[in-house]
C-alpha cells in the first residue's frame, strides 16, 4: 500500500497536476476569503468554505481522473494486478495519495482562521466544523473519482463522469423537494450529502454525520475493488 | 513448477482458451507457440492471475492461482506483451517501486544492481523510461519480472521489437535463467522457440495441437524417405534411371533450376534409404547431382501443418492467386 501511495504522490508532483490542484485551491479560497471576509470586514468565513465545496466538486476529479484510467490505458494495471498485493491495499494506496494532495490544498483554510484571529475574535467551533466538513466531503469526492476512474481508460471520460457523480451527490437534496411521495422524499433527504455538510458548518460536530461520510467513502472504495475484481471474472 | 489442468476461458459463447492442460517442470523452458490470436496471452494472463479462468485450474508451485492468489503471485515474475512501465519514472525509481510492490526481502541495492547487470541496464539507470528506446524499454520490463528472484518466469513475446543483436542477447539470457527457474515463453517465431525451449506446446484457436520437445516434434511429422534433388542432364534419361532403382516408388520431375538442371522428387518405400544407390547409378552415367536433401519438414512447416492442417499453410494458395493476378486472370 505504501509503495502505491508513494508512487502516486511522486507522480502528482512530477506532472503539473499536483501543483495545479494546490494552486487552484489557494487561488479560489484566497479569492473567497477576500470577497466574503476581508472586503466586507466579517469574521464569518462559512461562505469561503461553501464556495470551496463547489470548487472541489469540479476540481477534485482533475486530481483523481488519472488514478486508474491511466493504468488501464498504459496496461500498467497488469503489473499491479499480478503483483502479490490485495486489491483493497491497492485501492487504499491510490485513495490516500489523492487525498493527501487534496488536504495539502485544503489545509490553507485553517490559516485564514488564524489570520482573522489577529484582527477579531473568531468562532473556532464554526471554522473547525467547516474545515472538518470540507475534509470529509473531499474524501467522498476523491473516492467517487477513483471509482469512476476505474471504469474507463480515458482520463477525460473519468473527469467528466466524476464531476457528474459529484454534482449528483451534492445536489440530491434538490430532488427531495420535487418528489411528490413523502416516503421517497424522506429517504432522499437522508441521503443528502449537502444536508449533512450543512450541519457541520453551523459548528455542530455530529458523530452520525462523520459515520455517514466515512460510510460513503468506504462504499465507493468497496465498489472500486469490485470493479477491479469483476474485470478479472469478465 | 507450473501445472495447468483443463484451463478454459470463455468470452460469451466464444472460447478463447479451450480445455488446455500442460506441465512445466522446474528448470525447464517451455515454449508456447501459436499464430496471433491463438490464446497465448489469454493463457498467460490466467496463469498470472490477471484474469480468471472460466473452468479448470492453474497451480504455481502447487498453489492454485484462484485459491490463494497472493501467495501464487509471489512466485511469479511476469513480462506482459506490452511491458507495464511508468514513463514518468527513471529506471531506478521504477525498479525500486516494483521491489516494494512485490514486498521483496532481498538486499535492495545489490539485488537491483545484479538485475541491471544481467539485463544490461547499467548505462540507463538514471534515465526516464519514456526517453528510452524500445529495446531498452523491453529490458526494463524484463528486469521488472526478475525483481524478487521469482521461481517462475512468464514471458509474453519477450523479443518483440528488438534488433537481432538484442534478440540473441535476450535468448541467451532466457536460456541461462531457465537453468534455475521455470520459464514459460510465448512466441509466434519458430526459430526462437526452437533455439531456447526444452519443450514446445503448440496452441491454435485456443486448443493444444502438439506438446512435445522440439526435435521429436519435427521428426514425428516429417517424412525422411522422401528426397528432393537437383540433377543435371536429360530429364527422360534421369527419370528412367531413378525409376529403375529398387525401393523407389515414385519420381516426379519438378521445375527447372538452371540450364539442363531440373528438380526431382523421389519417394521411396517407408524406411528405405536409396541415397547411395542413386549416387552410384547417376555417377556411372555421368549425371552430376547438384543438390540432394531429404524432405524433412522444418519446424516452420510442422507448425503450419499443425495449425492449418496443410504443409504450406495457405501460402501456396496465396502464391497461386498471385500467379493468376500476374496472368490477368484475377476476375475468375
Amino acid at each position: 500500500m505504501t509503495a502505491i501511495m508513494k508512487r502516486e504522490l511522486s507522480a502528482y508532483f512530477k506532472s503539473p497536476i499536483g501543483y495545479v490542484f494546490i494552486a487552484v485551491s489557494f487561488l479560489f479560497s484566497g479569492f473567497f476569503f477576500w470577497y466574503f471576509a476581508l472586503a466586507v470586514g466579517s469574521t464569518d468565513i462559512s461562505f469561503v468554505f461553501l464556495g470551496m465545496f463547489y470548487v472541489y466538486m469540479i476540481f477534485v476529479p482533475v486530481l483523481t481522473m488519472r488514478l486508474m484510467a491511466d493504468e488501464n490505458k498504459q496496461r500498467t494495471d497488469q503489473l499491479l494486478l499480478t503483483a502479490p498485493l490485495g486489491l483493497m491495499r491497492l485501492v487504499a494506496g491510490k485513495f490516500l495519495s489523492a487525498y493527501i494532495v487534496f488536504m495539502l490544498g485544503d489545509v490553507v483554510m485553517l490559516l485564514y482562521g488564524v489570520v482573522l484571529s489577529f484582527f477579531a475574535a473568531v468562532n473556532w467551533a464554526i471554522i473547525l466544523g467547516n474545515f472538518v466538513a470540507l475534509a470529509l466531503i473531499g474524501a467522498i469526492f476523491v473516492s467517487a473519482g477513483l471509482f469512476v476512474s476505474t471504469l474507463t481508460e480515458s482520463q477525460m471520460v473519468a473527469a467528466i463522469g466524476s464531476i457528474a457523480l459529484n454534482a449528483a451527490l451534492a445536489l440530491i437534496n434538490v430532488l427531495a423537494s420535487v418528489v411528490p411521495i413523502q416516503a421517497v422524499s424522506d429517504v432522499i433527504k437522508q441521503l443528502s450529502v449537502f444536508d449533512r455538510y450543512y450541519e457541520f458548518t453551523t459548528g455542530i460536530f455530529s458523530l452520525g454525520g462523520v459515520i455517514f461520510f466515512v460510510s460513503a467513502v468506504v462504499i465507493f472504495l468497496f465498489l472500486t475493488v469490485r470493479v477491479l475484481e469483476r474485470r478479472r471474472w469478465a | 513448477m507450473i501445472e495447468v489442468r483443463h484451463l478454459t476461458k470463455s468470452y460469451g459463447p466464444k472460447k478463447a482458451v479451450n480445455d488446455i492442460s500442460f506441465t512445466a517442470e522446474d528448470g525447464q523452458v517451455l515454449g508456447f507457440l501459436g499464430p496471433n490470436g491463438a490464446g497465448k496471452s489469454t493463457t498467460m494472463n490466467m496463469l498470472t492471475g490477471y484474469i480468471s479462468s472460466t473452468e479448470g485450474q492453474a497451480f504455481i508451485n502447487g498453489v492454485d492461482i484462484l485459491e490463494d492468489p497472493i501467495k501464487a503471485k509471489s512466485f511469479i515474475g511476469y513480462l506482459p506483451e506490452q511491458p507495464p512501465l511508468y514513463f514518468d519514472m527513471t529506471v531506478d525509481e521504477y525498479l525500486s517501486f516494483v521491489y516494494s510492490l512485490k514486498k521483496c526481502r532481498l538486499p535492495k541495492k545489490s539485488h537491483l544492481a545484479e538485475i541491471c547487470d544481467i539485463v544490461k541496464l547499467n548505462d540507463v539507470r538514471g534515465r526516464l523510461i519514456k526517453n528510452l528506446s524500445k529495446g531498452y524499454k523491453q529490458r526494463v520490463g524484463f528486469a521488472q519480472a526478475l525483481v524478487g528472484n521469482p521461481k517462475v518466469l512468464i514471458l509474453d513475446e519477450p523479443t518483440v521489437g528488438l534488433d537481432p543483436k538484442q534478440i540473441i542477447e535476450i535468448r541467451t539470457l532466457i536460456k541461462r535463467l531457465g537453468k534455475n527457474h521455470t520459464v514459460i515463453l510465448s512466441s509466434h517465431i519458430l526459430p526462437e522457440v526452437q533455439a531456447v525451449c526444452d519443450r514446445i506446446v503448440v496452441i491454435n484457436k485456443g486448443r493444444i495441437v502438439a506438446n512435445d520437445n522440439a526435435d521429436s516434434l519435427a521428426r514425428n511429422l516429417s517424412a525422411d524417405h522422401k528426397l528432393v534433388m537437383h540433377i543435371e542432364g536429360s530429364t527422360d534419361e534421369i527419370k528412367k534411371i531413378l525409376d529403375s532403382i529398387t525401393d523407389v516408388e515414385r519420381v516426379f520431375v519438378g521445375r527447372q533450376i538452371d540450364e539442363r538442371v531440373y528438380e526431382y522428387h523421389v519417394e521411396a518405400k517407408e524406411g528405405a534409404d536409396v541415397r547411395r544407390d542413386i549416387f552410384r547409378k547417376l555417377a556411372a552415367r555421368n549425371y552430376p547431382i547438384i543438390m540432394m536433401r531429404s524432405n524433412e519438414l522444418s519446424l516452420e512447416e510442422v507448425f503450419l501443418k499443425l495449425t492449418t492442417g496443410d504443409e504450406y499453410g495457405g501460402a501456396e494458395k496465396i502464391e497461386t492467386k498471385f500467379d493468376r493476378l500476374e496472368k490477368g486472370e484475377n476476375n475468375k
